[in-house]
Order: structure tokens, then C-alpha cells, then sequence
């Protein structure tokens, strides 16, 4: 399966921006397998990010994950002032504490302008673009990740190993 | 198992403890029928959980969705609740497996149906089937791209 559409300029990116290597990932801020991937990415990128042009892409299971649309919303905040990565690192680093609350806080503490994070039609619609995006390319839980717009099927450790195998 | 321009059968199944649906009662709709193992399969993986934050976009193609298994509609009521399912769940309890013998998707050696997808149109005719490997969730591309074909 392949991803649809391919990666463009309304995708949040990482890494190296011309690496011919592309991994998008489709998460969920509330989801506990994505928290657990989180640090074996981020070890990832500190190894291979010169290598790889890393995206996310929100995928919210919002009636199972209460947060998890809410935190998407405000990640896209934070985008439109170029703090996407900080806020998509923080909420997951501390996705334990995931609640309203939490969630003005933490734009409180990166500046992000709260007043976005109610009905802005525009992150709103980011996020539904990104959600059928996955749905179109067969994401069917998250993590998922596409490697150079091809479904991987493996998670985050094994997106790891290979690349390691790859590298040697 | 039934494929591209075959009839669907028509059935009639609990779709909660005192309600049945028949397939021939949804004519004029286009109808996808989810079969699947089990309730109760981990969370984020879930097929029914993935299907049920995509009901507006099935709605968008005037297709309801539901899901098939030979859980009991009780069993059903609970998993339906715990997982906040906006879709009816329909049991194919008794005769057990009755409906996916008859599409050709029920796994005898477990007991339970097979992991399948069917898109009928408004019409009653298949359009699209799928079988998946039963530990893969298919999600949903197939669906909508069977959606597609239909305007």
C-alpha cells in the first residue's frame, strides 16, 4: 500500500529535508504504542537523521483517545509558529498527563496562541486531511509508517533494526 | 467465499438485544459488511474502533457500516459500549456462523468468522470482497476506493 497523497509542503518535516530516505509516520498523541515508539525515534534520527527526512502525520482515534484530537489541534498550533517538533515532543514525553488542562499549559509555556486551539477551521482541517490521508493509504492502527511512500509493516523498533542493518 | 457481481444474501441478525436488521430492509443504501473474529482485540489495532472514527466518510457515500461476528448481541453490547461504537454490531450467534457460511468466510477449525469485507450496493449486489489474514487489520482503503466505483 502507498501513501496518499505523498509528502508536501503542508507536512511537518524533520531531519534532513533533501535525504533521499522518507519515513512518515501516522500517530496518535494519546495512543500508547506511539509513546512508546517515541524515544526509539528519536535515538533514530539522533543516529540517521542526517540521513532521513522524518514526517508525522496526525492519525487521532478520537473515541477511544479523548485527547487525542485536541492534542493534534494544538501540535498544529504550534506549527504556525514553527514549534511543531518542541510541542509534538513534549506531548508525547509526558503523554501520562494528556487533559485540558495539560494541553493549555503547555501552549502556555511555548507561547503558542491558546485562542487557535478553539474552532480554527484551518488546524481543524489539517487534521482531517492527514486522518484521511491514513485512511486512503490503509493505515489500520498506530503507529504506522510509510518508508519512501510504502507501507512498512513494523513498528518503530523494527523501522530501528533495519535501518541499523542497512547502515553496516 | 462471494465475490464482484454476486447477490448478497439476505439475512436477518440481532443488531441489539431486542433488535434485528435484515440486509433486504437496506435497499437504496450502498451496505459494507465487516466481518471478523472476535470482539475484545487490542485496542489501537482494532478494526471496528479504526471503522468507527470513519463513519462521516462512509456516510459521504450514503453507505452504512456494519460489523459481523458470532459474538453473542450481549457480548456485543458490551464491547460496542466499551469502545464508544457509533455502528450496529450484528451477531451471528444462532445458527452460529449461519451468515458467513453463506458468504463463504467462516473459519471452522476456530469457530469464528474470517477476517472479510464486502461492499454492497444500493441494489444488493456485491461490489467489492476482500478476505484479510486474520491477524491483519485491513483498514480501510479497499472500502473507499469500492465506494468510489459506485457514483
Amino acid at each position: 500500500m502507498s501513501l496518499k497523497p505523498a509528502v508536501d509542503q503542508n507536512d511537518h518535516v524533520q531531519g534532513t529535508k533533501t535525504a533521499t530516505l522518507e519515513i512518515v509516520e501516522f500517530g496518535d498523541y494519546q495512543c500508547p504504542y506511539c509513546g512508546a515508539a517515541h524515544p526509539i525515534l528519536k535515538e533514530m534520527m539522533e543516529e540517521f537523521g542526517h540521513q532521513i527526512k522524518f514526517v508525522f502525520r496526525n492519525f487521532p482515534l478520537s473515541e477511544i483517545h479523548q485527547f487525542a484530537r485536541p492534542a493534534a489541534v494544538t501540535a498544529e498550533a504550534a506549527a504556525t509558529e514553527n514549534k511543531f517538533w518542541e510541542v509534538h515532543d513534549a506531548l508525547f514525553e509526558q503523554q501520562s498527563q494528556l487533559s485540558t488542562n495539560f494541553l493549555l499549559q503547555l501552549a502556555e509555556n511555548f507561547k503558542v496562541d491558546i485562542a487557535q486551539l478553539k474552532e480554527n477551521e484551518t488546524l481543524q482541517n489539517k487534521v482531517d486531511s492527514d486522518f484521511e490521508s491514513g485512511m486512503r493509504s490503509g493505515v489500520n492502527g498506530t503507529p504506522t509508517f510509510f518508508i519512501n511512500g510504502v507501507k512498512f509493516d513494523g513498528g518503530a523498533v523494527d523501522l530501528y533494526a533495519l535501518l541499523k542493518s542497512e547502515s553496516h | 467465499m462471494l465475490s464482484e457481481n454476486e447477490i448478497a444474501p439476505d439475512f436477518t441478525l440481532y443488531a441489539t438485544p431486542d433488535q434485528t436488521i435484515s440486509l433486504s430492509e437496506l435497499k437504496g443504501s450502498a451496505v459494507i459488511l465487516a466481518f471478523y473474529p472476535a470482539d475484545w482485540s487490542p485496542v489501537c489495532s482494532d478494526q471496528m474502533a479504526l471503522y468507527n472514527e470513519m463513519l462521516a466518510y462512509f456516510k459521504k457515500y450514503n453507505a452504512q457500516i456494519f460489523g459481523i461476528s458470532v459474538d453473542s448481541k450481549w457480548c456485543h453490547l458490551a464491547f460496542s459500549q466499551s469502545r464508544n461504537l457509533h455502528f450496529p454490531l450484528l451477531a451471528d450467534f444462532e445458527p452460529k456462523g449461519e451468515v458467513a457460511k453463506k458468504y463463504g468466510v467462516y473459519e471452522d477449525k476456530e469457530g469464528e468468522c474470517k477476517r472479510a469485507l464486502f461492499v454492497i450496493d444500493k441494489e444488493g449486489v456485491i461490489v467489492w470482497s476482500y478476505l484479510s489474514p486474520t491477524a491483519i487489520n485491513p483498514g480501510a482503503d479497499g472500502i473507499l476506493t469500492a465506494l468510489e466505483s459506485l457514483k
